[in-house]
């Protein structure tokens, strides 16, 4: 279910008329590589579309969407979690689950538990999902945000536990539940207990409605596989950022199995809108206020 | 009769065996004596069958579940149900005939049965699609799903398949909404649900037909996140690399037994569930029967909290 995607510098771009038409998702790099692509320290950044300059303290402002290209740059879990919630506001929660090796999987020299440790010590994040509880103008919410640089956002064990736990803690206290999606799937190193918490996050959802607490789900860049198949794309209102990638298989797959050329913004959350899958493409910038918008009309 | 293709690893130990019997099965007229030797043979080949499916590897169970004489959902259905009836089309869009869907009757109770449906030939596959459902299959047996609930009749599914179909057509009209759909509102469904993994449980594809009070496995199909070749494509960088990554997956019925996920092993005769369709039927059915005996004890409220309990303790973590 986890899906790599297309390396920027594949061939696969070659069948678009000129790199102007390729659609954005071809710049992520492959889900191990993804790890890089984070917000480095210092005074300026490159945009990873338009290759411009950028200033740390007007991207900062400008919740890191490029000011020269409108791309929406990859952020952390914690700048997520800054830019939805009040300040201070947010208490994480279910942080003391941590990530076992159940299967004790492991691939050519390499095992599933190294991996692990060696990222959470090098991302300084314990899992591929931060949940909690916080204020979003002065609204009390629940609010989960996934980590892409942890094995691609990949959903297992914890994900699933943490994300299930958070949404119904949301339903009995009857509070609105809002999700940030990025991932590229269920996690397969743990084999059938990551598939089942597609189910297990789906039960949660379900518990959400029971509750009539509004699930809000933001789905960000890449968004595919399990993650798509489960409760990202089961919010009463699902919201997109421009230009990000959504799907269940991975263009490389489908390309393998339909033997055609992909078609343009295939997956796009432009053409998910137009298919009828998508409320609405919110940009960063005005994010926070169209979700107390729309809590605010929901619960009144 | 017939004689089923032999995998790989049977070969070398049945496989002289195989091709005495072929010629005996072929032979027009045959007199006594041929039974017996047929018997004799048949005896000998199960005790030696016996032998090798005591001790399958991940990738070797992998294999036989996709065995292509191995019975499908129309085999069970027509081993354990009467007077079934199916149902076409999602009304949306389009009937998907990859899942089978219809209504039945079963040890005289009315039931929705849903099941992935494979083909045996080229032109059978191609019909089927090989048992890949596009997002129309789902929303065929959510229809389904909502039609046993308004009737108050118990839903049994079987899956069999090797993940939702990855196509152009199939992205465009949702297919990760189509699953998610299933999953959520399966929770909601007020009756009896009770599925039986008889081949392949592939990915998605396959859970969205799962969500279930009972799960059932037969000994050798599997269930996982991902195929052994895309799984050693991606973390290998080479699909050839399938065996080590099937053992890597544990797939097999034993870990999603040992996990919680599924309620119970269905036996499989010798040599695979191929070489004796009706036994295994009527295995099934038994573990149906049973499963429904428990099931419709259960008030709606406690069936419906313990669906979830079911699967929200699945997970391992510290």
């Amino acid at each position: 279910m986890q899906n790599n995607i297309d390396s920027p510098d594949g061939q696969n771009n070659n069948d678009y008329e000129s790199w102007l038409d390729r659609p954005k998702y071809t710049n992520v790099k492959t889900l191990e590589d993804r790890t890089e692509t984070r917000i480095p320290q210092g005074t300026w950044v490159k945009c990873e579309n338009c290759l411009s300059q950028l200033s740390i303290e007007q991207l900062e402002k400008n919740s890191y969407v490029c000011l020269k290209c409108d791309e929406h740059l990859t952020i952390s879990t914690d700048k997520w979690i800054s830019l939805l919630s009040d300040k201070n506001s947010f208490k994480e929660l279910f942080s003391q689950i941590k990530t076992s090796d159940p299967l004790e999987f492991k691939t050519a020299g390499n095992s599933y538990k190294d991996k692990i440790s060696l990222l959470q010590k090098k991302l300084q994040v314990d899992e591929a999902v931060k949940v909690g509880r916080a204020t979003l103008n002065d609204i009390p919410i629940l609010l989960s945000v996934m980590e892409f640089s942890f094995i691609g956002g990949s959903m297992g064990s914890v994900v699933g536990e943490r994300i299930f736990l958070a949404m119904k803690m949301a339903a009995d206290k009857k509070i609105p539940f809002i999700s940030v999606a990025r991932s590229g799937g269920a996690r397969m190193h743990e084999g059938i207990l990551s598939l089942m918490q597609m189910a297990k996050t789906s039960a949660g959802t379900s518990m959400l409605s029971k509750a009539g607490s509004p699930f809000i789900s933001i789905i960000t860049q890449p968004t595919m596989g399990g993650v798509t198949a489960s409760f990202a794309s089961l919010g009463d209102i699902i919201i997109a950022e421009p230009r990000t990638q959504i799907g269940f298989a991975g263009p490389r797959v489908i390309q393998e199995a339909v033997k055609q050329k992909l078609p343009k913004n295939f997956q796009s959350a432009e053409s998910l809108l137009e298919n009828g899958f998508l409320d609405m493409i919110v940009s960063r910038n005005n994010l926070k206020q169209t979700l107390s918008q729309i809590i605010n009309i929901l619960k009144n | 009769m017939e004689v089923p293709i032999l995998l790989d690893f049977e070969k070398k130990k049945l496989g002289s065996l195989h091709a005495k019997l072929k010629i005996l099965y072929a032979k027009r007229e045959k007199r006594e004596k041929d039974y017996q030797t047929i018997k004799k043979l048949e005896t000998k080949l199960q005790s030696k069958a016996a032998v090798i499916y005591k001790k399958l590897s991940c990738w070797q169970r992998t294999q036989v579940a996709r065995h292509s004489s191995r019975p499908y959902t129309s085999d069970y259905i027509q081993h354990i149900f009467k007077d079934f009836i199916e149902i076409h089309g999602d009304r949306l869009y389009k009937d998907d005939r990859s899942i089978l869907a219809g209504l039945a009757v079963f040890n005289g109770r009315s039931v929705v049965v849903v099941g992935h449906q494979k083909g045996r030939n080229t032109q059978e596959n191609i019909e089927f699609n090989f048992g890949m459902p596009n997002p129309e299959g789902y929303r065929k047996a959510l229809r389904l799903f909502k039609l046993a609930d308004k009737f108050s009749m118990p839903i049994i599914t079987f899956i069999d398949t090797p993940g939702a179909y990855p196509g152009i057509g199939a992205e465009k009209r949702g297919q990760a909404s189509a699953i998610a759909t299933n999953l959520q509102q399966m929770f909601s469904i007020k009756v009896p649900i009770i599925a039986i993994v008889i081949g392949e449980g592939g990915s998605g594809g396959a859970l969205a037909l799962s969500v279930a009070d009972h799960i059932h496995m037969l000994e050798n199909s599997v269930y996982s996140v991902i195929s052994p070749e895309s799984c050693a494509s991606i973390l290998w960088r080479d699909a050839s690399y399938k065996k080590e990554a099937a053992e890597a997956l544990k797939n097999d019925a034993k870990t999603a037994f040992r996990f919680g996920i599924v309620d119970s092993i269905i036996e499989e005769v010798p040599g695979g569930a191929h070489r004796d369709s009706m036994l295994t039927a009527k295995h099934v059915g038994e573990a149906i029967e049973k499963s429904l005996k428990t099931l419709s004890r259960k008030s709606v409220a406690t069936l419906l909290a313990e669906r979830i309990e079911k699967f929200a303790k699945v997970g391992e973590f510290l």
